[in-house]
C-alpha cells in the first residue's frame, strides 16, 4: 500500500472504483462493532464489511479488477450519519487517496480533509459519466489534478470542484491543521481573556 | 450570508483568526469526550509530543460501550474494558474530569453535559460525536467532529472550521396532543430530506418551538444532523434560563444575573437576515414513524408506505432498496406493522420527560406477548429521578426491562443489539442498514410514547388511539 498522505496534495493518480448509491452513511462504511478499538490500524480490512458480506465477493472493494484502486467515485451525501473518523480511516487504510462524488456530508468531508484525502465534487450527470467509464474499463489509470481541478483518464477529462478554503489547504499541504492552530496560541489566550463565560460574564468585547 | 443571527454572533465571538486558505480558527468553549473517538486523539498528541492545552475545558464520560445489564468491572467484553481503561488513563494523565460509572454523573454525553449545566448559551461545543448538535438547544453552536479534530481541540482548544449558512425552520401553530418534538423533527427531515441541511445550521424558531421544554428542544436539535445540518439551535429564552438555574456548573449569584443579560443579547435579532427560511405548521403534524433506511423516509401514522410512482424520480432507488431491506410493501399502512423489539432511550429520547411520556402509555398495560421491550435511562441522574417517581416500577410492572444508563441499542457497540432480521420500534435517531447491530436488522424510528404504544400492541400503533389509564 502506498504511504499515507503527507505534504501538499496536488495530484492523485491511480485506478478508480465506484460505490454507487445516495446517502451512504458511515455506519455502512464501517459498522459500529469495528469501532471497539483504541487504534485505527486494523480498519482497512473492515471497510464496508456488511455490504461486502451481503454481496459475497461481488462488492467493488472485493472484486479483483478494483484491487489497488485509489480514487473512489460515489454519488450524493456520501459519508452522512455518524461523525466517526473510523470511516475515512478505513477507506484510507484500504488504499483510497481521493473521493469524487456529487456531494459529501460535512463531518465526513472535514474528517477526510484532516487526513489529506480530497473530497471533490462534480455535477450528477458528470459523475454518472465518470462512473460509467470506470465500470467499462477498471484498468484505466486516472489523474486527479488539484491545480487545474480536472479528473482525466486518457483523452477524457472532467472538471471537478472543491471549496476554495479546503482546496488551498490541500494544495499547500496545510490540511494538517494542528501546527497552524498551535502557532496562534497567543491569539487564543487573548480571546479567552475576553470571553464572557470564562470571566464571570464581565467582559464583552 | 446571514447576519444578526445567534449563529453569527457566537461565531464572531469565537473567531480566533482566519487561517491561510480561508478557514476560520474557532475557539471551542466546551469540549466533550467519550471512549470511542478519543483514544486515537490522545495517542496522536503523544506522537507529536503535545499536551492538553485547557484540561478544564474538556469533560469526559463513558457511554457508547457500556453494558446496560451489569456495569460491573471489568466488563465481560475485553475490548470494551480496554476502551474504558484507556479513557480513564488518558483523563488521569491529562487532568480531565471523567464522569465515570457510579459517579452519579455518568451517562450519554449529550444528556449529562446539559444536566450538569456545562452546556450554556453562547458557547461553542464540540465533541467527537455527530449528535453534538443536541447542545444547540441552549443557543450554543454545537457540532460533531472527527478524531483528528478531537486531537486539535485537545492541543489548541480550537478548530479549523468553515462558516455555515443559516436556514430558519419557522414552526407556526402548536403541536397537538400525542405529537412530540421527535415527531416534529422526523417531519422536518422527511420534508427537507436527509441532505437538505448540508451546508446549513438550522435555527428552529416560531410559536411551536418557544413552548417546547429544554428536553424537547434537545430532541429537536439532536436530529438536525439527520437532516444534514451539522448544527441546529434554538434562541435562548426564559425556558433556557429556568432550566439552567441552579445546575452544578451554571453560574450563580451576581454572575447569574450578568449571564442572563448576556445570554439574552445573543438571540437572533428581530431583523436578522437568514440565508433561507422554511415554514411549517405544527398543528398539521401527526405522530411520525420511519419506514425505510434513512431518517428521511418517514410517514404520518395514518399514512401508507409510498408507492414508487408517488415519489420523485431521485428518491426511487433508495425507496426500492428500503422496500427490499425492510421487507415492507408499497401501499402497506405503517400502523399495524408488527415489531419484535422496543427500545426507549438514547441521546435523542433518553431524558426524564421522555421516560414519563412512555410510562404514561405503559402504566396499567402489558407488553404484548413475544415482544422484548426495554428502557435505558440517558444518565445516572435520569435513572435516579425516574426511580424517585416510580417510573421504573411502572415499566417493570408492564413487562419492560429497566436498565443501566448508556447508548445501548441506538448503535450496538455494547451487548444490546438486534438479532437477525428483527425489527425494532426505537426512540433513537438512525434507521440505517445494520445500525442496531445486526447486518439485516430493521429499525422504525418514533417517539418514546409511540414505542411504548408499539410495545403494548406488538405493532406500530397511533398513541392517540390509546385512552389514558384511570390512575394517570
Amino acid at each position: 500500500m502506498p504511504s499515507f498522505p503527507s505534504g501538499p496534495i496536488q495530484l492523485v493518480e491511480g485506478r478508480a472504483l465506484v460505490v454507487a448509491g445516495e446517502d451512504i452513511d458511515t455506519d455502512r462504511i464501517i459498522p459500529a462493532r469495528f469501532l471497539k478499538c483504541v487504534s485505527f490500524d486494523a480498519l482497512g480490512d473492515q471497510v464496508f464489511a456488511d455490504d461486502r458480506k451481503e454481496l459475497n465477493g461481488e462488492h467493488p472493494f472485493d472484486q479483483a479488477q478494483f484491487q489497488g484502486a485509489s480514487i473512489l467515485v460515489v454519488n450524493g451525501n456520501f459519508g452522512c450519519g455518524s461523525s466517526r473518523e473510523h470511516a475515512p480511516q478505513a477507506l484510507m487504510r484500504w488504499g483510497i487517496r481521493a473521493v469524487v462524488g456529487v456531494s459529501f456530508a460535512e463531518i465526513f468531508f472535514g474528517n477526510c480533509l484532516a487526513l489529506g484525502i480530497p473530497c471533490l465534487t462534480a455535477a450528477p450527470d458528470q459523475i454518472k459519466a465518470i462512473q460509467a467509464v470506470v465500470q467499462a474499463d477498471p484498468s484505466r489509470s486516472w489523474s486527479l489534478n488539484l491545480e487545474v481541478m480536472k479528473l482525466s483518464a486518457e483523452e477524457e477529462s472532467w472538471e471537478i470542484a472543491v471549496d476554495s478554503g479546503p482546496g488551498e489547504m490541500l494544495r499547500s499541504g496545510r490540511w494538517d491543521a494542528t501546527s497552524q492552530l498551535l502557532d496562534n496560541g497567543p491569539k487564543v489566550d487573548a480571546l479567552m481573556e475576553h470571553m464572557p463565560y470564562l470571566n464571570g460574564f464581565h467582559a464583552v468585547r | 450570508m446571514s447576519s444578526g443571527t445567534l449563529y453569527d454572533k457566537v461565531w464572531d465571538l469565537h473567531r480566533v483568526t482566519e487561517l491561510p486558505g480561508g478557514s476560520t480558527q474557532l475557539f471551542v468553549g466546551l469540549h466533550l469526550i467519550h471512549e470511542v473517538t478519543s483514544p486515537q486523539a490522545f495517542a496522536a498528541l503523544k506522537d507529536k509530543g503535545l499536551t492538553v492545552r485547557c484540561p478544564e475545558r474538556t469533560v469526559a464520560t463513558v457511554d457508547h460501550i457500556v453494558p446496560t445489564i451489569s456495569q460491573q468491572r471489568p466488563f465481560e467484553d475485553p475490548l470494551a474494558e480496554e476502551m474504558l481503561s484507556t479513557l480513564e488513563r488518558n483523563c488521569a494523565q491529562h487532568g480531565i474530569v471523567l464522569n465515570g460509572l457510579g459517579s452519579g454523573r455518568q451517562g450519554i454525553v449529550h444528556v449529562i453535559a446539559p444536566e450538569l449545566g456545562l452546556t450554556q448559551p453562547g458557547m461553542t461545543v464540540a465533541c467527537g460525536d455527530s449528535h453534538t448538535s443536541t447542545h444547540g438547544a441552549f443557543g450554543a453552536i454545537a457540532f460533531g467532529i472527527g478524531t483528528s479534530q478531537v486531537r486539535d481541540v485537545l492541543a489548541s482548544q480550537s478548530l479549523a472550521m468553515n462558516k455555515l449558512k443559516v436556514r430558519r425552520i419557522q414552526v407556526n401553530g402548536q403541536l397537538t396532543d400525542g405529537v412530540s418534538a421527535k415527531d416534529l423533527v422526523l417531519h422536518v427531515i422527511r420534508t427537507l430530506g436527509v441532505k437538505g441541511g448540508v451546508g446549513y445550521a438550522y435555527e428552529f424558531a416560531g410559536p411551536a418551538i418557544e413552548v417546547l421544554s429544554m428536553e424537547e428542544r434537545m430532541t429537536l436539535c439532536n436530529m438536525a444532523i439527520e437532516g444534514g445540518a451539522r448544527c441546529g439551535y434554538v434562541n435562548p429564552d426564559h425556558v433556557t434560563f429556568d432550566y439552567l438555574n441552579g445546575r452544578v456548573h451554571a453560574p450563580s449569584g451576581e454572575d447569574w444575573d450578568r449571564a442572563v443579560a448576556w445570554w439574552s443579547s445573543l438571540a437572533s435579532d428581530a431583523d436578522a437576515v437568514v440565508d433561507d427560511e422554511v415554514v411549517f405548521n405544527a398543528s398539521a403534524i401527526a405522530p411520525t414513524v420511519t419506514w425505510g433506511i434513512t431518517p428521511g423516509q418517514g410517514l404520518g401514522i395514518d399514512e401508507s408506505i409510498p408507492m414508487p410512482e408517488s415519489l420523485e424520480v431521485g428518491e426511487r432507488p433508495m425507496a426500492e432498496e428500503a422496500y427490499r431491506y425492510m421487507d415492507l410493501q408499497p401501499g402497506t399502512p405503517i400502523a399495524g406493522v408488527p415489531v419484535d423489539v422496543c427500545f426507549i432511550g438514547s441521546c435523542t429520547n433518553g431524558r426524564l420527560s421522555d421516560l414519563r411520556a412512555a410510562a404514561a402509555v405503559a402504566r396499567g398495560r402489558q407488553v404484548a406477548d413475544g415482544i422484548r421491550a426495554f428502557v435505558v435511562p440517558g444518565s445516572e441522574q435520569v435513572a435516579k429521578a425516574a426511580e424517585a417517581e416510580g417510573l421504573d416500577q411502572v415499566f417493570r410492572a408492564a413487562g419492560f426491562e429497566w436498565r443501566e444508563p448508556g447508548c445501548s441499542m441506538c448503535l450496538a457497540m455494547n451487548p444490546d443489539r438486534l438479532e437477525g432480521r428483527q425489527i425494532s420500534a426505537s426512540s433513537s435517531n438512525r434507521n440505517f442498514k445494520g445500525r442496531q447491530g445486526s447486518a439485516s436488522g430493521r429499525t422504525l424510528l418514533m417517539s418514546p410514547a409511540m414505542v411504548a404504544a408499539a410495545a403494548v400492541h406488538g405493532r406500530v400503533t397511533d398513541v392517540r388511539s390509546l385512552t389514558p389509564q384511570p390512575d394517570l
